[in-house]
């Protein structure tokens, strides 16, 4: 093997009008293509010379097929001189540093060695524009310097005073160009250019290069016609304009037509390079569309190096819309069977498998029903030549396998795959899941697996890829898998977990005391894998009973010892611990739930305090069990109870709808009595504020309290039996705030922060007098969404609304370009076996990861050592 | 007028000292680097110049850390190129 080399340097230089003469193989002097037999003319833009596309003809050039021929360039010869875009900042820098008359640089010898250093002791500075003063006298001619003005995209003129009138004068490019030859080679180099690979003279462009065809192929459409590559087609206007210019110009024509040409021309050559300069009118094509020519080839997103050379498409990937399905283990996804008969996996004939291999082959490319045994597509002879697996060969080619050849079998039940959804903005936007082979025609997960995906069932597909080779199986079952991804890198806790249901069903469970029939709890425990039940608590009459903490304790490891508060703890100022009347106090002792009940704080994702334990005591594999229980057993909960939210939940009751009433009147009292205190000017203003300023803080902290008011009322009508109560009491989702918009009252909405303010002349909407500061002029809104809103307060609800959505849409924007130059600057840095975070090159960027070594997947919610947990464990009480 | 203001005294900025040649070599051989691998820090940046370290002296810095209480870090001085 070789040793890795150093880059010792790179060199960039210009392309010499000699240069592009020697790699042309044919000067090209017509503008038009085919001719009227569809064969290339000679000497045209489609010459044989420069490499062929059709199939079946040579190329003149190197004799080779259209297949095999790399292509050829030819070029133009230009009638005048014009500028390269690409180079006008750097000819308008040359101008302005040299003399207009003797080309040298503007600078005498000791002013360039104040910069520069002598021969012996080099600063390693080069000159620069801001080293040389404005109109000046030359040092070596003695020259008066004029200013040199430059006007995108390509025009360069001097300015001369004269009477205090500023008159300019335009330089062609022939001007340029023969200032440019000037320039001494010596001046060159203390501008930081290497005039052997690099003359300035040769930005401006005498010989245009004209680019094989195989890198701008004709397409032939269906009706027979020939459709050019938009680069010909530019090339074609080059030329065109390129002739008209040689004929008027050795018929004599006078100076404002060879000008009026000579523009054109640069425009075209511009307009070739790039079509998108500024201060220049982009091509277009008949239809209207800007062509694409040479840079819109390479920049952007679907340019040569975002598009093409850094994005690749693949095969052996499908892509589809998913569904849920809580029956699937969290480790599982389901494949339609459509998609599993299309993909393979490639599996090496040995003396082992080989009559596996030949039923598979013998089963054919098509397996009817999911009963049927997998089958499989081709068989690769071992000199690589496929045979493809047909209805009629099936038994012929399956007889030819032998140890050596390999067989390209069908997906089947087990198979590691990986599977991700966009944007994969985190490792575990990608993971592999075992195959299971489904009816219907989405692909199936576990609801639980959603939040690291982020994915919801509103429509969202993901993608599938097969990994072809034992390493990447290896790979994906040892690195990817669902199961080592349950914690976050991000926060060191779990982001696999119950989301939803699974938490309103656990809640719903484990909440207070219930107790259950031998068939109650076999029904809610029947799809867990346990093969005693514990022994009952009490019986009555005779029948055995059994505690829903019990149910829950069925699915714990033993010896999981944790105190934890759930979520549904009001955060008293002294715990009530056990006898807590929201058994909100967690206990789990020896794996058995002493009391608290289980909600989001326990087996939430993102939170998931027993999954994390878990992880940390009995492994990443337990955890997925626990998980695949866990939501198993919450479903069957929620159906045991039933889970359902109507409008009629929100009711309330005559009392409540007083009090509300009553509340909200109060406060709109507040509000206008606050304002006439503010008009008397009796306001006495906060410090650091206007009169306004504190009405309105005033005003907004009245309104807020009135709605928290009406949401108290509410709450107090609204216990346990309400479903809304139970998502938002055990964060299963929605909030007390929620409810209150619902039943009570929707509130004040605002616009950055502050009341609606904008509108009309002193109003927001007609319906209101000017300069009423009063609530429900400004968006309070003082109905329910039960009750409805009227006409104003929909239309300042839409306003808020509008606000968020703006919001989020600017953010994403923003958010994802800015991840996408955190992934370009850190993608190539790894941590080495001595702990330091290196760059390929060995560079060092941190001498520690993370400072202190510690994997933050591996840690416990960012600790290194989870020491709360380990003194539980011990003393198994709270600490 | 001219009441100087030395940036090390700050609460925010991290102790720099210049290292020893001893030092530098020790740091090279247990990271097994040369000094191009090591991070790097301009000439003109205040705290350099205030403890007077030339281009191609190595600076260690000791910063609190959110992670790990102390941090040590090592930085060449480097001229600041032009522009």
């Amino acid at each position: 093997m070789t040793s890795p080399k150093r880059i010792g340097k790179i060199e960039f230089g210009l392309l010499s009008p000699k240069e592009f003469r020697t790699m042309s193989v044919r000067k090209i002097i017509w503008a038009d293509t085919y001719d009227d037999d569809g064969f290339p003319y000679p000497q045209g833009l489609m010459d044989l010379n420069l490499g062929v596309i059709d199939p079946g003809l040579r190329c003149k050039t190197c004799d080779q097929k259209a297949s095999e021929c790399p292509g050829h360039f030819g070029h133009i010869e230009l009638a005048k001189p014009v500028i390269h875009v690409g180079y006008t900042r750097l000819i308008r820098k040359l101008l302005r540093v040299t003399c207009k008359s003797c080309s040298r640089l503007l600078l005498s010898p000791e002013e360039i060695e104040k910069v520069v250093g002598t021969d012996e002791d080099s600063t390693g500075d080069v000159l620069s524009e801001k080293d040389i003063k404005k109109e000046r006298v030359c040092p070596h001619c003695g020259e008066q310097q004029l200013k040199i003005n430059f006007e995108k995209p390509t025009t360069f003129s001097e300015v001369q005073v004269e009477e205090g009138k500023k008159i300019e004068h335009k330089l062609t490019p022939a001007d340029i160009r023969s200032r440019l030859e000037k320039i001494p080679d010596e001046d060159l180099r203390h501008l930081g250019i290497n005039p052997d690979v690099a003359r300035p003279e040769w930005t401006i462009l005498t010989v245009l290069p004209v680019p094989p065809v195989t890198m701008r192929p004709s397409i032939i459409l269906e009706n027979g016609q020939r459709s050019e590559d938009d680069l010909t087609h530019k090339l074609v206007d080059i030329i065109r304009i390129n002739q008209r210019f040689k004929e008027n110009q050795d018929a004599g024509a006078p100076q404002l037509i060879i000008e009026d040409l000579w523009e054109l021309l640069q425009y075209h050559v511009t307009t070739y390079m790039d079509n998108e300069v500024a201060g220049c009118p982009p091509a277009r094509h008949r239809s209207g569309r800007p062509l694409k020519t040479l840079s819109q080839r390479l920049k952007g997103k679907d340019g040569r190096f975002r598009g093409s050379l850094s994005g690749k498409r693949v095969n052996f990937s499908a892509r589809t819309v998913i569904s849920p399905d809580p029956n699937l283990s969290v480790v599982q996804v389901g494949i339609p069977l459509a998609i599993a008969n299309e993909m393979s996996i490639p599996v090496h004939a040995a003396p082992n498998n080989i009559d596996e291999l030949k039923t598979m082959a013998r089963n054919g490319p098509n397996r009817p029903t999911l009963n049927h045994p997998c089958g499989a597509n081709y068989v690769i002879r071992p000199d690589k030549r496929r045979l493809r697996l047909a209805e009629g060969n099936l038994d012929t080619v399956a007889d030819m396998i032998e140890p050596g050849w390999t067989v390209e079998r069908h997906l089947r039940d087990g198979d590691i795959v990986l599977f991700n959804r966009q944007p994969s903005l985190h490792r575990m936007s990608i993971m592999s899941h075992r195959v299971k082979v489904m009816d219907g025609k989405t692909f199936r997960l576990n609801p639980a697996v959603c939040p690291p995906y982020n994915a919801d069932f509103d429509g969202d597909e993901m993608n599938l890829h097969i990994p072809q080779t034992q390493e990447a199986r290896a790979e994906a079952a040892i690195l990817v898998a669902v199961q080592e991804n349950i914690l976050s890198p991000r926060f060191g806790g779990p982001i696999i977990g119950g989301i939803h249901d699974h938490i309103s069903g656990v809640f719903m469970l484990t909440n207070q005391v219930r107790w259950f029939t031998r068939e109650d709890i076999l029904y809610l425990l029947k799809s867990t894998d346990i093969e005693h039940l514990p022994p009952p608590v009490k019986e009555e009459d005779g029948v055995p009973m059994w505690t829903n903490k019990q149910a829950f304790s069925v699915i714990l490891p033993d010896g999981l010892n944790m105190v934890f508060k759930a979520s549904s703890c009001a955060n008293c100022d002294i715990c009530k611990r056990d006898t807590c009347e929201r058994d909100a106090y967690v206990q789990i002792i020896n794996g058995n739930l002493i009391s608290g009940t289980i909600d989001k704080k326990a087996i939430g994702a993102f939170d998931g305090q027993i999954v994390q334990r878990i992880i940390r005591q009995n492994g990443m594999k337990r955890a997925a069990d626990f998980i695949d229980d866990m939501t198993k057993l919450s479903i069957r909960s929620i159906m045991l109870d039933g889970f359902s939210f109507g409008i009629d939940d929100e009711d309330l009751s005559k009392t409540e709808y007083g009090q509300i009433a009553e509340v909200l009147d109060g406060a709109v009292m507040d509000v206008q009595k606050r304002i006439r205190i503010y008009e008397d000017g009796q306001l006495e203003p906060m410090p650091g504020r206007t009169p306004e300023e504190t009405l309105e803080m005033q005003i907004m902290q009245v309104l807020g309290k009135a709605r928290d008011r009406t949401g108290e009322i509410a709450g107090r009508h609204l216990g346990l039996g309400n479903s809304a109560v139970v998502m938002a009491v055990s964060g299963a989702r929605g909030s007390m705030l929620n409810l209150t918009q619902m039943a009570g009252c929707v509130g004040q909405q605002s616009v950055r922060g502050e009341r609606i303010m904008r509108g009309y002349d002193d109003r927001t909407l007609p319906h209101f007098k000017k300069g009423d500061r009063g609530s429900d002029a400004h968006g309070f809104i003082k109905h329910s969404y039960k009750g409805g809103l009227n006409p104003t307060e929909f239309f300042f609800h839409a306003i808020g609304g509008r606000e968020g959505l703006v919001d989020t849409a600017v953010r994403t924007s923003q958010s994802g370009y800015l991840q996408r130059r955190m992934i370009n600057a850190l993608q190539d840095l790894k941590v080495a076996y001595d702990g330091t975070v290196r760059t390929t090159g060995g560079r060092i960027i941190q001498f520690t990861y993370g400072e202190d070594g510690t994997d933050p997947m591996k840690s416990c919610f960012g600790d290194p050592v989870d020491v709360k947990g380990i003194v539980e464990s011990v003393l198994k009480e709270e600490v | 007028m001219s009441t100087k203001l030395n940036v090390l005294e700050h609460v925010m900025v991290p102790d720099h000292k210049i290292m020893s040649e001893e030092e530098v070599g020790t740091l090279f051989s247990t990271y097994k680097i040369t000094s191009e691998h090591l991070p790097k820090i301009y000439h003109d940046e205040p705290a350099v110049k205030i403890i007077g370290a030339k281009a191609g002296d190595v600076v260690r810095t000791i910063r609190t850390s959110h992670t790990a209480g102390i941090a040590e870090s090592y930085r060449l001085v480097v001229k600041r190129p032009k522009k």
